[in-house]
């Protein structure tokens, strides 16, 4: 079977990431913020696997690295859904462009 | 497990045993005796920083995930106490709340995630310390649950520090498929300037440059800084910023001490957007807490000035700074919290007149700003001083030419809040702050500092001789 070549699969992680990046500044709704963010970290495990795989087949680093980037993710991902549903519950709102009280 | 785990490790085991002992009290209920506790819990992280200073053998663990060296143990005491007199100062603040447990559960894990990340030797510690030093900040950070200023703070800390810590993890994955292992000497024997080296470099720079809000990355500084509580803004400012600054110095050096040529004009031009645009931002602020957001990314500049000395003399420069700067700007944010607490303004126009109503509080404040402004004979002088001599010894001359224009204008910043204090007459008279005893003892160990640091050559010798550069 023909393995696809790691070229192939940097360039899709690289899309995924700038993917990301795109929707963290354009993106009105937290949650798709959030999203965002954890395509942005998908992009990277992607990368770390296919490194492990390609490149260094013998050792296991990257493949626990993802693995730890996932579990800190969700970590993550629990405070930040906090954060929302308690400011949510001051402004009624989950645009991001509503709750901006602070400026300059 | 040994003898040397157990010592190598002595600040990590106290400080978890805090937080275990805290979460028993959580689970048992006793929320009832909260002095006792705050007390108990001082007195626990003082005897912690007086442990630090017996000096210790260096060593490594776990396969050298972790390492401690003289030099590490002196950063990690410079954290210890600069948490024990934020702590010392919350005092007041953390009477009137409920949730005290949980507010030191959240401080000491991040503390603590801040001693793994310097110890690092191993890239994944290095991740895994930075999640755990800046998750809890963020919770911190939304404390005042009820205030609406106080959640958008923690959702902006929450998300840009997400952000960053994306753009860093992308940089350190191209660094393992440059490399092919992310333990430090590894990385630093293997390390060859190729495109994808410099790319992995200027991503981990990237994420870097947001946690430190380095200056175009530092917009969420000034707004997370004005929403959380003072207590929270000055760990921010403090102890979130110092751990951060000394595991970059100690990645610039030892990771890509081979690509000095590539880094030392970023950091060099960061550095002087850095202090220009953070001095120009200070100058129209009318809220105390957001010039002082302000005037801390300003100093980053100076720090970056001195990270780009890259010798033995900027590293010991940069953490003899960072002690200074952690006690200057503990004692501003201890008046502001005793002042906030009272009549809960934080503008500028609550300071005027301060030092007729109160002379022990603006005399503190003055001096910590005299300090961070770097007027001798103040420690902030001296420390300014050591900054830009290292600078000086890598010939970077626009950037110092910068750093002089600067140093004025940040004199001016912190000069036209003395003389508010000193000048004006009141609009409404504040009448006497109370200030309790953990606060005035906070407040007397960093005005003695300030004082006489800059006359004890013996402290910058002694962070001198643990240093190294490139």
């Amino acid at each position: 079977m023909e393995q696809v070549p790691l070229l192939h699969v940097l360039i899709l992680s690289t899309t995924i990431f700038f993917l990301g990046m795109y929707g963290f500044f354009a993106r009105r709704n937290m949650l798709m913020i959030l999203m965002s963010i954890e395509l942005i970290l998908n992009s990277v495990n992607i990368n770390f696997l296919a490194f492990n795989h390609y490149l260094y087949p013998h050792q296991l680093e990257g493949l626990f690295f993802s693995m730890f980037i996932i579990t800190v993710a969700a970590g993550e991902v629990a405070v930040a859904i906090a954060i929302i549903i308690n400011l949510y519950r001051r402004f009624n709102t989950v645009d991001i462009e509503d709750t901006n009280t602070m400026k300059y | 497990m040994n003898l040397e785990t157990l010592s190598l490790l002595r600040f990590e085991w106290v400080i978890i045993g805090i937080i275990f002992v805290l979460l028993v009290m959580k689970l048992a209920d006793a929320d009832a005796k909260v002095k006792p506790m705050l007390t108990a819990i001082n007195v626990i992280l003082l005897a912690n920083f007086l442990l630090g200073l017996v000096p210790m053998s260096d060593g490594s663990l776990f396969n050298n995930f972790f390492r401690s060296t003289s030099l590490i143990v002196l950063q990690k005491n410079i954290l210890n106490l600069g948490v024990l007199l934020i702590s010392l100062t919350a005092y007041r603040y953390l009477s009137n709340i409920k949730n005290q447990i949980e507010y030191y559960i959240l401080m000491l894990t991040s503390l603590l995630g801040m001693f793994v990340m310097i110890s690092s030797g191993h890239v994944l510690m290095l991740y895994l310390g930075l999640e755990m030093s800046t998750i809890p900040v963020a919770a911190l950070v939304n404390y005042n649950r009820k205030q609406r200023n106080s959640s958008e703070a923690g959702l902006k800390l929450i998300f840009s520090s997400a952000f960053s810590t994306g753009v860093l993890l992308f940089g350190i994955s191209m660094l393992y498929g440059a490399v092919g292992s992310l333990d430090f000497t590894t990385i630093a024997c293997n390390l060859e300037v190729n495109a994808l080296t410099l790319m992995a470099f200027a991503f981990i720079l990237g994420g870097f440059a947001f946690k430190m809000s380095v200056v175009p990355f530092h917009l969420w500084t000034a707004d997370v800084y004005e929403g959380a509580p003072v207590s929270i803004t000055s760990f921010l400012s403090v102890i979130s910023k110092g751990s951060v600054i000394f595991v970059f110095m100690s990645a610039l050096y030892s990771l890509f001490g081979h690509m000095e040529e590539a880094w030392l004009y970023i950091v060099s031009i960061l550095a002087i957007i850095t202090m220009t645009v953070g001095n120009l931002f200070t100058l129209r602020q009318q809220n105390i807490k957001r010039l002082l957001a302000f005037s801390s990314i300003t100093q980053v500049g100076f720090v970056l000035v001195g990270i780009a000395g890259a010798s033995a003399m900027a590293n010991s420069s940069v953490i003899y700074f960072v002690l200074i700067y952690v006690l200057s700007n503990v004692a501003a944010f201890g008046v502001i919290g005793a002042i906030s607490d009272t009549n809960g303004n934080e503008t500028l126009s609550a300071y005027k007149g301060l030092y007729k109503s109160n002379p022990y509080l603006a005399l503190i404040l003055s001096l910590s700003l005299f300090s961070l402004a770097g007027v001798p004979p103040t420690a902030g002088f001296f420390g300014k001083l050591f900054l830009l001599t290292s600078g000086m010894g890598n010939a970077l001359y626009v950037v110092l030419a910068f750093a002089s224009i600067n140093l004025v204008i940040s004199l001016y910043n912190y000069l036209r809040v003395v003389k508010t204090m000193f000048m004006d007459e009141a609009e409404i008279e504040l009448g006497k702050v109370e200030t309790n005893f953990p606060l005035n003892i906070a407040l007397i160990v960093c005005a003695t500092g300030l004082i006489i640091i800059g006359f004890i050559p013996a402290i910058y010798n002694y962070i001198s001789s643990l240093s190294y550069g490139i």
